[in-house]
């Protein structure tokens, strides 16, 4: 009791005092420790925000020079000459089909799998799981010609053929389902029953329950494997580079765009619309990021924990 | 309800009325129509995910198999087959298997610093706290956050944001202060001897705040008590770290073995955005993945390429087979 109360009364630099004395110099290494990745990982990202606003001779004169004056015109020339707008704009409207596609059919698949007993249920599970295991640059040249050969399709060929947006789409969401079939159809067994047998006993259809009952009750499932989709197709780079040519730059997505941007340009790149360019694609990410990042964290990590 | 008191007043009139043929008949109508909606829910919830699944995964993974066994160049050409020569071929490609070997480097690398990074890092924020017990670190949540940022861009684009860091001159995010203080300037891609280590390091950079966060849940999820009663037996943060923490978390250490693995083999978009010639400077960055691409859509040399990919393919398997075997040990229960 009494050496009790003798702690409380210790102020609070003493205890910090004792408590440095008890763990000596580890504790400080190891602040130190942690400040230096902080420097490490935020370093590039603000020097390239402090360079997308400087001119071409600051840019090569030093790299850590302050500018002038800020230059928001590269941003201007990004986002028109450099088509970062139509890019990103590209990258949304794919993202946003490719998930909403990938969701709904996706977890269409999971649920009847994970629900239903019927003749063939184990063997297409473990065709979508399979997918799990496939590098996707075995399959590359094939799919080129399968999405060719969309192309020839009569009537809607043109939107699902090569350097079409819809063709993308329609890969990103088969790519997609391996994991999402996987992930939700484990999420959907651990479902209770007696809400569904009620349903059905009033007179619910199938599909009804599904989508009325059962899909609002996978909520959490589904917002984490949303995020780790909408993440995953919005930085994907290798398909779009198979599938959307030079010939079709207006549909060009994002990272693509970016890559671009620093490969081909050569020695009359506008180097300070780069940095511009490059700005524009970490910006959204860091704020979405910094709102949602509890949930991005849960659901990036989602799958390494099942 | 309607449905359940049929059903009652239907085992009642059964108990003392003889089974008709009517009756019968209409059971089965009855139970052969449930059936029948039940099928067809099944197969139109199946139909369009399992078309698109058929139609551009398997028939691409099919096909592969086959078009490694053709001579198929050009985009108008027409492929003969030519059995295993693509296989005899790629024995002797000597660029392909420098990339085998970068690949290999990668696979025992990247694993293994990121993970000692991870796990360090991880053990500072959640466990070797300074509040006399065993809390996080202060400033713990902070740290996560600022970690796994880096986790959320796109390869592409870090690929891109690294080559402006690494650049050879003073305009150069690193080489401008080491020029400044009168070193020569190291050519971080454009030195044969250094770039494979800058495309390590660029690597490890964006995986490190990924395992931070997935090692940070698995250490939460170990039981308060057991650090404790570690500390009370007088176990330093070293013992508390080897003896307590890393036992009770390998599990997850074994899952990101297994991811940052075939991470390591499906290395792309860093390499072909960032380093010059895509998996230069003379090869000394290339990978199988970069190689598959330029053989497929730089040359035009489908059925070769297609080979490469199967090798790639048999390299994954070994290796996801290989980690499951080697990785398995005693599951600790808690």
């Amino acid at each position: 009791m009494v050496s009790q109360a003798g702690k409380v009364r210790l102020s609070r630099s003493a205890a910090r005092e004792r408590r440095r004395a008890r763990l000596g110099p580890l504790s400080g290494l190891s602040h130190l420790a942690l400040v230096v990745w902080t420097v490490l990982v935020a370093v590039p990202i603000l020097w390239t925000f402090l360079a997308s606003v400087k001119s071409e001779d600051e840019i090569f004169g030093s790299a850590w020079s302050l500018p002038a004056s800020l230059r928001w015109d590269n941003w201007a020339r990004a986002w028109d000459h450099a088509h970062i707008g139509q890019y990103m704009l590209n990258s949304v409207v794919v993202v946003a089909f490719g998930t909403f596609g990938t969701m709904l059919f996706g977890s269409m698949a999971a649920y009847v799998l994970a629900r239903y007993q019927f003749r063939g249920n184990r063997a297409i599970y473990l065709l979508f799981v399979s997918g799990l295991a496939f590098p996707v640059y075995l399959a590359l040249t094939p799919l080129f010609f399968v999405v060719q050969n969309m192309g020839s399709v009569p009537l809607i060929g043109q939107f699902i053929g090569l350097d079409s947006r819809g063709g993308l789409v329609l890969v990103y969401i088969a790519y997609s389902l391996p994991f999402t079939v996987f992930f939700l159809s484990a999420f959907f067994r651990t479902l209770p029953q007696a809400v569904a047998e009620a349903a059905f006993v009033d007179g619910a259809s199938h599909s009804r329950v599904f989508f009325q009952i059962m899909l609002p009750m996978a909520r959490p499932g589904i917002v984490s494997i949303t995020i780790f989709n909408v993440l995953g197709q919005w930085n994907q780079y290798q398909i779009p580079l198979v599938l959307l040519s030079g010939q079709a730059k207006d549909k060009w997505v994002l990272t693509q765009g970016i890559a671009d941007i620093s490969t081909a340009a050569g020695y009359d790149a506008d180097w300070s619309a780069l940095f511009a360019a490059l700005s524009m694609a970490i910006l959204p990410m860091l704020v979405v990021y910094t709102i949602f990042q509890r949930q991005i964290q849960a659901g990036l990590t989602a799958g390494a924990l099942k | 309800m309607a449905i359940r008191a049929r059903a009652v007043t239907d085992r009642k009139q059964m108990s003392y009325v003889p089974l008709g043929f009517r009756a019968a008949l209409g059971r089965f109508a009855m139970t052969h129509r449930t059936d029948y909606t039940r099928a067809r829910f099944i197969a139109g919830f199946l139909a369009v995910p399992v078309l698109l699944y058929l139609i551009y995964v398997i028939s691409p993974y099919a096909q592969a198999f086959y078009i490694a066994m053709t001579n198929w160049r050009g985009v108008s050409a027409t492929p003969q087959f030519v059995g295993l020569e693509n296989f005899q071929r790629l024995l002797g490609d000597g660029v392909f298997w420098t990339a085998v070997g970068h690949n290999a480097l990668l696979l025992v690398l990247l694993p293994l610093l990121t993970i000692a990074i991870a796990l360090f890092f991880a053990f500072l924020l959640n466990v070797a706290g300074e509040s006399g017990g065993v809390s996080g670190i202060w400033g713990a949540r902070f740290y996560r956050v600022v970690f796994f940022f880096p986790q959320v861009l796109a390869v592409a684009i870090v690929a891109v944001l690294f080559q402006q860091v690494f650049r050879p001159d003073k305009s150069g995010m690193l080489n401008a202060p080491l020029m400044a203080l009168g070193l020569e300037p190291v050519g971080f891609l454009s030195n044969p001897d250094v770039a494979f280590w800058s495309i390590l390091g660029v690597l490890v950079w964006q995986a490190v705040g990924f395992y931070v966060v997935l090692f940070s849940a698995g250490m939460a999820s170990i039981p308060r008590e057991m650090f404790e009663a570690a500390r009370i037996d007088g176990a330093g943060r070293v013992q508390l770290f080897f003896q307590v923490t890393l036992p009770l978390l390998w599990d997850t250490v074994q899952v990101g073995l297994i991811y940052l693995g075939i991470a390591a083999l499906d290395v792309f978009a860093i390499v072909w955005v960032m380093t010059a010639e895509h998996g230069g400077p003379d090869h000394s960055t290339t990978v199988m993945a970069a190689e598959i691409y330029r053989n497929a859509f730089q040359y035009f040399r489908f059925g070769y390429a297609s080979a490469l990919g199967v090798v790639l393919f048999f390299f994954t398997v070994a290796f996801a087979v290989l980690a499951m075997r080697l990785s398995r040990r005693d599951r600790i229960e808690f």
